[in-house]
């Protein structure tokens, strides 16, 4: 049954992906923006939501009447190619976008790996590239000048536990160089920047490392990890390592009755654990880049809770949507946005208009800095309580407080 | 290394942290053992040197996954992983094997990597890439005041391999079929003579094999968890075993799943886990440039 | 040796079309150069397995070797490697067209010189295993190279390095990489034309039959098979220094150690283009990349089912070749009209037979 439905929807998306967009375009032209993202390979699962969303946001902003330029109607259209989660794979498709097929607007490819390997292609050819997709810092600092992420890196998905932990132990009349901390990442560009941006955070509070593992992307078995936790007793336990590090270390973590009171994981929801472990999940802290309750807007997508409300009419298969989903739409967004702004199809003009954006959405405000990547963004930190998502900070979002220590019942 | 040392520290230190990992790393052991088994069975017997093991397995994980999700307990995966696998090597041995075992060595070894593609590619397809994991739903237990924990699952995990190790090298010892496979894992040519049907001996062996997988794969998606592409992690590891033991020496072969467990669990504690994955690979080779050593004497003394 | 033997005519056409390709078909001129790449790959694969009787599963090791090497001999040249590759680095690293083509050039050579000691380093390991155990503990070899990058920090670990960036508008890069990569395989394609007519083909072919009798003979296998790898390693080594290069971005598991694609490629494009042959691995390599560049998009995640059903009907079902296939079929044709004219000429030069088939 299972299987069938599921080979039902992957056709069906396929099937989508390649069909003209609209009926209805006939007085407008399309207006292509490519995008070679992950069908097949590890990252298929969040190739196929950012398709979502980009999808999403297409449908959205033809039907109201598509793009404005010069007083000509644009219908925006995108060209998929499927790059099987290998870097040099999309680097080649990406060429072949621009090379063969003509495409003069990029769109991102899931994940720092792969947008990694592009960047140096879409540089070269002087195409500018909106990306929702890849948040690791290292992106930003080569130089590059066509690309522009909207995302907030990954160096501060952590770093607001540290922040808590040493809240916490000025609260309890402590100095926070006492703490404890442990660590675990998985071995690529994402996971390693998030570690990055930990390690400077605990220097200025001079706190303590005590483990500072890394896991290779095929291993489902992190046990040593746990015996050195339960040997070295933490005070702080950090994990990221993408949804499979998040599944094996919950699962672990149950069977070695890890007890740390602060424990900060990424990608809790792409790896289901609330449904697959309840219990030992319960007190996570887990980073996301957007939430339904956030207070933002737009007027195309409206807020964040109805952008939430549509996307689930539209994907019934989404319990809780994830926000791969949100940044793609909002990176269709900002495209629009700089069409309109350019007046133009010029690369070199709609680049200079994107420098200038300056957009609220229903993802949160994007402007970008000189290296093109939103500083402005900011993370959301979710503590798992009662089986909810609850948003525990930023203090001016926050819809619960932390529950410190976490209620760990196993 | 700093972090090295700190961690043999804490093993010098705290002496129980030794046994915890000594444990972990035999139960982890018993799963490798009985897969490992199985390779080397289909290696002696039919020279066929299966590179889709690790896929198998995976099969055998995605199938109990799914009775979990209809409800059924994760344990009576086990004999149906069993029968579906053991279907699954049928068709293969028809329509592949069959035709790979009189050819040359590498013809075998490519073989199965192609269909060892088809499958993590066909799990991707049908079940999507998320990692996945089935919960038999068995209380963790605890020793030394809390310093050794045991998940019960582990210890059913290692009770069932060594159940099926037992009951197959009994079935390999008494039975009929048993007999026929080891005369013709010895002289095939020989078997045929005295009237063994060879091309039933190796459709069963390699059915056997298969079922093997599918059960430790039903014991690896209860223990850790399975994912479309993981399969050839496991393959490497069983292939490192079974060429540290010999794959004649089917006792040395299980002796090796149990020690390649605890030498992970160990390296991986002392370096990180980053090195786990590095240190099997080095492993392999050491073991292969002891092999050198060794035949080089024998050589030197023939010459 | 003698000039008959290194066919002027069939390697002037090739000629031809390697300079004529990107000029005709400007916007296809990446898809070529990596095909150039595949030739190098299934014909530098073929000097073992084909012309040696040993399959090797790790060839990749070298060309992952030369590309981290040229990586790290063209940073290292002029800035702190550690620094350059580090996460923590917030500055923006420019190198001047000078420094770009001096660490280019430099790297590039480093890179198969390193690939080739290298190679005679593992040839220690890997060449007292025969059969299976050789094409594992090559395997072996290649996904230790993989795993040691990952785990390197000085070399961004799993992160991967962002390379230098090319000095030039995008039609003069893909030019150059064009260029390079064509010159590489047909430097690669004339070598081996000549080395396969020298003693030393004979000696290889030798092992291939029979290794005992060779060795009877008074052969030196371990060093006939110690120089036929480390020729492999140092072509891989520089063909690994230009594609790092190419692509703008290398990290280990992917791009520079891909053990199961390009490393699994290379085998499969030996075979289907017909073994132990000259021009099995240029037709295989052609074939196998035209189909994959023109189908492989529109497959939609079924290319890996295709992929591996395709590896398995070939190695059943059609192991000899499409050459193999065409010298069986047509002997009169094919057999002689590759065949060197002029009886003083060895009949192995040009790979009669494809490697006999059966357990050994």
């Amino acid at each position: 049954m299972l299987n069938s439905a599921r080979f039902a929807a992957m056709l069906a998306t396929a099937a989508l992906a390649y069909a003209p967009i609209s009926a209805q375009a006939q007085a407008c032209e399309d207006l292509i923006l490519g995008a070679a993202l992950s069908a097949t390979g590890i990252y298929a699962a969040n190739g196929l939501n950012t398709q979502h969303g980009y999808e999403f946001a297409v449908k959205k902003i033809n039907d109201a009447g598509g793009i404005q330029i010069g007083g000509k109607c644009f219908h925006l259209k995108i060209k998929y190619y499927d790059d099987e989660s290998t870097p040099a794979r999309a680097a080649q498709l990406v060429e072949r976008l621009i090379d063969q097929d003509k495409v003069k607007f990029m769109l991102g490819p899931y994940g720092s790996p792969l947008t990694k390997a592009i960047l140096p292609v879409v540089e070269k050819y002087k195409i500018p590239l909106v990306q929702g997709e890849a948040a690791s810092r290292s992106l930003f600092t080569q130089g590059y000048k066509y690309q522009f992420g909207i995302v907030a890196t990954s160096e501060k998905y952590l770093t607001p536990v540290i922040d808590m932990a040493a809240a916490l132990a000025k609260k309890a009349g402590k100095d926070p160089s006492s703490v404890k901390v442990a660590m675990i990442y998985q071995d690529d560009a994402f996971s390693l920047d998030v570690r990055q941006g930990v390690i400077e955070q605990i220097k200025k509070y001079s706190m303590q490392t005590v483990i500072d593992d890394r896991m290779p992307k095929d291993l489902n078995d992190v046990t040593t990890f746990f015996t050195k936790v339960k040997a070295l007793q933490p005070d702080v336990l950090l994990i990221s390592g993408h949804e499979k590090g998040a599944a094996t270390a919950a699962r672990q973590m149950g069977e070695f009755k890890t007890a740390v009171p602060l424990i900060g994981v990424t990608h809790c929801e792409a790896a289901k654990i609330v449904s697959d472990f309840p219990k030992i999940a319960e007190g996570f802290v887990c980073p996301t880049q957007w939430d339904e309750t956030m207070k933002a807007s737009d007027p195309m997508f409206g807020s964040a809770a109805e952008y939430n409300k549509a996307m689930q009419a539209a994907h019934p298969e989404y319990k809780v949507v994830p926000y791969q989903t949100a940044q793609a739409t909002a990176a269709v967004y900002v495209w629009a946005d700089a069409f309109k702004r350019a007046q133009s199809l010029d690369p070199e003009k709609v680049r200079d208009a994107l420098t200038k954006t300056d957009l609220p959405t229903f993802y949160g405000g994007v402007k970008f800095a000189d290296d093109g990547s939103n500083p402005g963004k900011e993370i959301v930190m979710r503590q798992i309580q009662g089986g909810k998502y609850l948003v525990v900070s930023p203090a001016d979002v926050a819809v619960a407080p932390l529950i410190y220590p976490r209620d760990a019942n196993y | 290394m700093e972090q090295v040392i700190g961690n043999i520290s804490v093993l010098a230190a705290m002496p129980i942290f030794n046994l915890g990992l000594l444990i972990d790393g035999l139960l982890v052991g018993s799963i490798f053992a009985l897969a490992a088994y199985g390779l080397a069975l289909v290696w002696g017997v039919m020279n066929v040197k299966n590179l889709a093991q690790g896929d198998f397995i995976m099969i055998g994980g995605y199938i109990t996954w799914t009775l979990g999700r209809m409800g059924i307990d994760p344990l009576l995966g086990v004999p149906v992983a069993m029968v579906v696998l053991w279907g699954i090597g049928w068709v293969l041995y028809r329509t592949v094997i069959s035709k790979v075992i009189t050819r040359d060595l590498f013809t075998s070894l490519l073989a199965t990597f192609g269909i060892a593609i088809v499958i993590q590619q066909g799990l991707n397809l049908a079940f999507g890439p998320d990692t996945q994991s089935a919960h038999a739903n068995l209380p963790t237990l605890s020793f030394a005041g809390g310093l050794i924990t045991i998940a019960t699952t582990r210890i059913v995990g290692f009770v069932l391999a060594i159940l099926l190790a037992i009951a197959v090298i009994l079935f390999m010892r008494k039975s009929r079929m048993g007999q026929a496979i080891r005369a013709t894992a010895q002289d095939s040519r020989a078997a045929r003579v005295l009237g063994i049907d060879t091309e039933k001996v190796y459709s069963f062996t390699f059915c056997l094999n298969a079922a093997i997988c599918g059960a430790a794969g039903a014991l690896v998606v209860m223990v850790w968890n399975v994912q479309p592409f993981l399969g050839t992690t496991y393959s490497i590891r069983l292939f490192v075993i079974v060429t540290a033991a010999g794959f004649g020496n089917l006792p040395g072969v299980i002796a090796a799943g149990f020690g390649m467990g605890v030498f992970e669990q160990f390296g991986g504690f002392v370096l990180g886990a980053e090195f786990q994955q590095a240190l099997i690979v080095l492993l392999l080779l050491a073991v292969l440039a002891v092999r050198q050593l060794q035949q080089r004497r024998v050589r030197q003394a023939v010459q | 040796m003698s000039r008959t033997s290194l066919h002027p005519l069939t390697m002037g056409l090739l000629l031809l079309v390697g300079i004529a390709a990107p000029l005709l078909f400007p916007a296809y001129t990446n898809q070529v150069a990596v095909l150039w790449l595949m030739i190098v790959f299934a014909s530098t694969w073929d000097i073992l397995g084909g012309q040696m009787g040993y399959n090797s599963l790790g060839n990749i090791f070298f060309f992952g070797a030369g590309m981290y090497t040229s990586a790290v001999v063209q940073i290292g040249l002029f800035y702190d490697v550690g620094m350059y590759t580090s996460g923590a680095r917030t500055t923006h690293i420019v190198f001047t067209t000078t420094q770009y083509f001096a660490g280019f050039a430099l790297g590039t050579i480093t890179g198969g010189v390193a690939a080739a000691l290298l190679a005679v380093a593992t040839s220690w390991i890997v060449f007292g295993l025969r059969g299976p155990y050789f094409a594992i503990g090559t395997l072996g070899v290649a996904v230790a190279g993989a795993e040691l990058m990952a785990s390197w920090e000085w070399v961004g670990a799993a992160a991967g390095i962002s390379m230098p960036v090319f000095p030039g508008a995008p039609d003069t890069q893909k030019l150059f990489f064009y260029f390079l990569l064509f010159g590489l395989a047909f430097v690669v394609l004339v070598f081996l034309r000549w080395l396969y007519a020298t003693n030393f083909g004979l000696a290889i072919n030798a092992i291939r039959d029979d290794e005992e009798k060779a060795e009877a003979m008074g052969l030196h296998t371990r060093r006939y098979k110690r120089t036929a790898w480390t020729i492999a390693a140092f072509f891989l080594g520089i063909a690994g220094a230009i594609f790092g290069n190419m692509t703008g971005f290398i990290e280990p598991r992917d791009i520079a150690f891909p053990t199961t694609t390009f490393n699994i490629f290379m085998i499969l494009m030996v075979l289907l283009g017909g073994k132990g042959t000259f021009w099995g691995p240029v037709v295989g390599a052609v074939v196998f990349h035209v189909i994959k560049e023109v189908t492989w998009t529109y497959f939609l995640g079924w290319q890996f089912i295709a992929l591996g059903l395709l590896i398995v009907i070939i190695v059943v079902y059609f192991q000899q070749g499409i050459v193999g296939w065409l010298m069986e079929k047509y002997p009169e044709r094919f057999g002689i009209h590759i065949a060197p004219k002029g009886k003083e000429e060895p009949a192995s030069a040009i790979g009669l037979a494809p490697h006999p088939e059966g357990a050994k």
